[in-house]
């Protein structure tokens, strides 16, 4: 009987060991994953219903939300566009110096945030580098959402790029020739022939992008000023919570950005999946 | 993530410690940010009194962040022998949360377990530009305020309390007209960063903001390491005696079998090198007569209220800095307008 279920789940494949490797994913899944978040769930589960509502419609909450996940998609979708272009530059042309740009692109993964953090506001304080030159045309950038968008956009880089990358390196350019013979024009060919194929990778490194800089916290908190209704970010708000002992308004607040990043991921998971079968890559 | 780091590492340091040498015994100290000069001195001065009592060696770690996270850290379980941390608040939480703090523990050492005390002045650019002379000028409309956030900082509650403390006078008890000039003087404050190392950062690099709410000994120290030439000291009118406190990890300390030496440690505080060293280090001493009268002149009079006058930290604390406290309604979209 159990055999039976067993089977229903078995997808035909040449390869042995079905039953280890699921068995091997389930356990690390549940040991990297499942148990932390558990805990957390559990954690705020000590609340009621009402204080989770009360917490979640605190009008503190929601700006901090409403910063943080704005902030993330401007900046993911900055770099959509602009680590697109990067990757693409990377791929199809040569020139000097282009190893070195490939492995800068890596490096807002190996500065620890905080470090990131103090430099981008060094560089954008009103005495700073780039700040001193703002300030006069009254832009202010360090200690305000603006900041924190520029930071984001630092750490989320790498994201796009390296995911759009190796598609990009795969596609063949007779693809791009064979829509030139038939009469494309480079605007089709770009549109209709280019980014369909590009589609789930970008929208891989998007949902990457958006997922790190929603829980960035290093890096923000030097950038942004952090003042309550105006720049303070939802993962500051947790700290907050936590340095006044209440863990249980820290994850109640952990909890809700949990839930409304993983709707967000899956959204974005489905699109690819729809877009898949309208354009018929893979599976 | 930067604290919780340095957390973590602080208890891989204690975990290794207390496995190794049998033959020495290791005292962990967590502390709060601004007490790193004072400690370095005061453990070598300890050790070498240790030595010449006991015949022992004792090693002194530290661990440095901010007041509460330090808190959260021995409740999670950093094996803290003594605690020396911003407030009173944050030792009653380790009491509370884990046991392993006795309840009456401001009663065990002297002067409510504080061996030396702060308070909170002005720090303001070369020249004072703006005029800053007393709290009422923070809440002009051109001055720039640059202090903490005091649901993050400790020594941001200090200040807070400061300022409430002025207006408090001022106003004669006039609730609405404290809480509106607290207020402004909130909105004043362009950047609210979540320690005090962090603010004095801001103002002295960052070159934001007119004044720098900061701890006496903090400014002295900036005064020190920048020059005089770059900033003053301006002190106001009232402002608030910070009693940050010391107390003795019983729970852990007993595990570990160091009550006596970190109870030693905690009572050396008290005796003449002790309170030389916090005097040096710009901490206001205790007992003064024990201090070297050359370092206590530095230190302006100034009329000082306690804690005691808000009803202690217990009242204090969740009044105040709890969940829609009063510094919570300061913020609120309602009141901005």
């Amino acid at each position: 009987m159990s055999d039976a279920i067993f089977m229903r789940f078995r997808q035909p494949s040449v390869l042995p060991g079905f039953g280890l490797t699921l068995g091997f994913t389930l356990a690390y899944l549940s040991g990297i994953v499942l148990i932390p978040l558990a805990a957390l769930i559990l954690k705020s589960a000590g609340l009621g219903w009402a204080d989770i509502w009360r917490i979640a419609t605190d009008a503190r909450t929601l700006a901090a939300l409403r910063l943080s996940f704005g902030a993330s998609f401007i900046a993911a979708s900055i770099n959509a566009v602009f680590g697109l272009l990067l990757a693409w530059v990377l791929v199809r042309y040569s020139f000097p110096g282009r190893r070195l740009v490939d492995a800068m692109i890596d490096l807002p993964f190996a500065l620890p945030t905080a470090v990131a953090g103090i430099a981008l506001t060094a560089l954008y304080a009103p005495n700073g580098w780039i700040g001193q030159l703002l300030a006069p045309l009254g832009l202010k950038v360090a200690y305000t959402p603006i900041g924190i968008v520029i930071a984001l956009t630092f750490i989320s880089l790498p994201f796009i790029v390296r995911t759009v990358e190796p598609v990009l390196r795969d596609l063949d350019r007779e693809i791009e020739e064979a829509a030139a013979t038939l009469g494309a024009s480079r605007g089709q060919t770009l549109l209709r022939v280019l980014l369909p194929s590009l589609m789930p990778a970008i929208l891989t490194g998007y949902a990457l992008a958006l997922a790190r800089s929603i829980g960035e916290y290093g890096s923000v908190i030097f950038i942004a000023g952090n003042i309550p209704y105006v720049s303070e970010i939802a993962p500051l708000l947790i700290v907050i919570r936590l340095e006044e002992f209440n863990y249980a308004g820290a994850t109640a607040i952990a909890a809700l950005m949990l839930a409304i990043s993983f709707t967000m991921l899956l959204v974005i998971n489905l699109i690819q999946t729809w877009n898949r079968r309208r354009f018929g890559h893979g599976s | 993530m930067r604290r919780f780091r340095m957390a973590l590492l602080a208890a891989f340091g204690a975990a290794t410690i207390a496995t190794s040498a049998s033959g020495e015994t290791t005292l962990l100290n967590v502390s709060y940010d601004p007490t790193r000069e004072l400690y370095r001195q005061f453990n070598e001065a300890f050790a070498e009194h240790w030595q010449e009592k006991t015949g022992k060696t004792v090693t002194i770690r530290m661990s440095h962040g901010g007041s509460g996270s330090q808190a959260r850290s021995v409740i999670d379980g950093l094996e803290a022998d003594v605690v020396t941390l911003a407030l009173e608040a944050d030792i009653n939480a380790i009491a509370e949360a884990t046991g392993k703090i006795p309840a009456d523990w401001r009663g065990r050492l002297a002067n409510n377990s504080a061996p030396y005390t702060s308070t909170i002045v002005f720090l303001v650019r070369q020249g004072n530009p703006k005029n800053v002379q007393d709290w009422d000028d923070l809440a002009r409309d051109d001055v720039q305020v640059i202090t903490p956030n005091p649901n993050t900082s400790g020594g941001a509650r200090w200040n807070f309390l400061a300022a409430w403390a002025w207006a408090q006078k001022q106003f004669a008890g006039d609730e609405e007209k404290i809480r509106a000039y607290v207020g402004s003087l909130y909105r004043n404050v362009p950047v609210l960063d979540t320690g005090a190392r962090g603010s004095t950062t801001t103002f002295v690099q960052r070159g934001i903001g007119d004044v720098l709410l900061s701890w006496e000994n903090e400014a002295f120290l900036a005064l020190e390491e920048l020059g005089p030439e770059q900033f003053e000291i301006v002190v106001p009118s009232v402002s608030i005696l910070a009693e940050p406190p010391v107390a003795l990890v019983e729970g852990n300390a007993e595990r570990k079998g160091t009550t006596a030496v970190a109870q030693a440690y905690l009572e050396f505080l008290y005796t003449r090198p002790g309170q030389t060293l916090a005097a040096r280090h710009y901490y206001r001493p205790f007992k003064p007569e024990l201090a070297d009268p050359a370092d206590l002149e530095r230190f302006p009079d100034l009329e000082l209220v306690t804690i005691d006058d808000f009803g202690g930290w217990v009242e204090a604390q969740p009044h105040f800095f709890g969940d829609g406290g009063v510094f919570d309604q300061i913020y609120k979209p309602a009141s901005r307008s």
